[in-house]
């Protein structure tokens, strides 16, 4: 079981990603020029700043050759896992629905938040009950998530909304207090907040290896833990 | 041939940016000002100006949230 890593010029969390992931499984980088994902189950898309966020966040990155194979394994059902500017860049790659706009505060924002998971039936959240609260820290600017009124309605009704910030826990005006969601086959899943900051309690939280671990679990086929709400 | 491409925050999107730059404005006693949008402009030759739109519907803007004018120059 073997994660990979994006790594783009501008990327910054790639390290911490790939030490996240090697505390489950096996992980690799994969630089942005590679178009082969061979041998890899596992693909996360780090937070940073890919290609400077030049025009816009995210922009950019949906066009090297590693994103092209990002798309085809997402197509197969591969689980990917977009992290803050990994977010962006599934959703610029039509991955994901949406779009991230610059935080209402128009402020950088970096804290320790709380989510709340709202689904567990993706790749990313299957070790995870619903309901359950994680402590999880944030770090960015174009964080607020935004869709037309509409197409949120139908990624709510589809269950598309996996992680949500806990009251009085939104840093940056997303509507609808979206921190993270799903495509409807639900191995494709982008937040905001980055469980690879969380995964050693010295650092204050372990909560975000459970997606590590979900991610483990849904490529190994481990027998699912009962949800508990 | 040179394009200009003018690209902004869609209507009924909330630019925070703008009201940045509007807040800041009466401190520097210009009053009277109001629903400022911050946008951008991207200057380009181009040898295939029918391909414009799809250029920026693929890069120079998100159709979600912005919208654009091209303005071919000569």
């Amino acid at each position: 079981m073997r994660f990979g890593v994006l790594q783009f010029p501008g990327s910054c969390d790639d390290r911490d990603a790939l030490a996240a992931c090697g505390r489950v499984g096996d992980a690799r980088m994969v630089w942005h020029e590679e178009s082969d994902l061979d041998g890899i189950d596992v693909v996360v898309v780090p937070g940073g700043f890919s290609y400077g966020d030049y025009l816009r966040a995210g922009a950019i990155a949906r066009f090297a050759p590693a994103m092209q194979a990002v798309a085809r394994h997402a197509e197969a059902g591969g689980p990917v896992l977009g992290i803050c500017n990994g977010f962006q860049v599934l959703c610029e790659s039509h991955l994901l629905p949406g779009a991230l706009l610059t935080n209402e505060s128009l402020r950088f924002a970096c804290r320790q938040v709380d989510v709340l998971v709202e689904s567990g039936n993706t790749a990313f959240t299957r070790e995870c009950g619903a309901g359950e609260r994680l402590s999880i820290p944030v770090k960015h600017q174009t964080g607020r998530y935004f869709a037309a009124p509409e197409d949120l309605d139908a990624l709510e009704s589809r269950g598309g909304v996996v992680l949500r910030y806990a009251p009085g826990h939104n840093p940056n005006g997303s509507m609808r207090d979206i921190a993270g969601i799903a495509n409807e086959a639900g191995n494709v899943v982008g937040l905001m907040p980055h469980p690879e900051h969380a995964v050693d309690p010295l650092t204050g939280s372990d909560d975000g290896l459970r997606l590590f671990e979900s991610a483990v679990a849904h490529v190994t086929g481990a027998a699912r833990e009962p949800v508990t709400a | 041939m040179r394009a200009k491409v003018l690209i902004r925050p869609k209507e009924g999107i909330l630019d925070p940016q703008g009201k940045a730059v509007e807040g800041a404005l009466p401190a520097l006693g210009f009053d009277g000002v109001s629903h400022v949008r911050v946008g951008r402009l991207v200057e380009l030759d181009t040898d295939d100006p029918d391909r414009l739109e799809e250029l920026c519907e693929k890069l120079l803007a998100n159709p979600l949230i912005e919208d654009y004018e091209i303005e071919v120059t000569k």
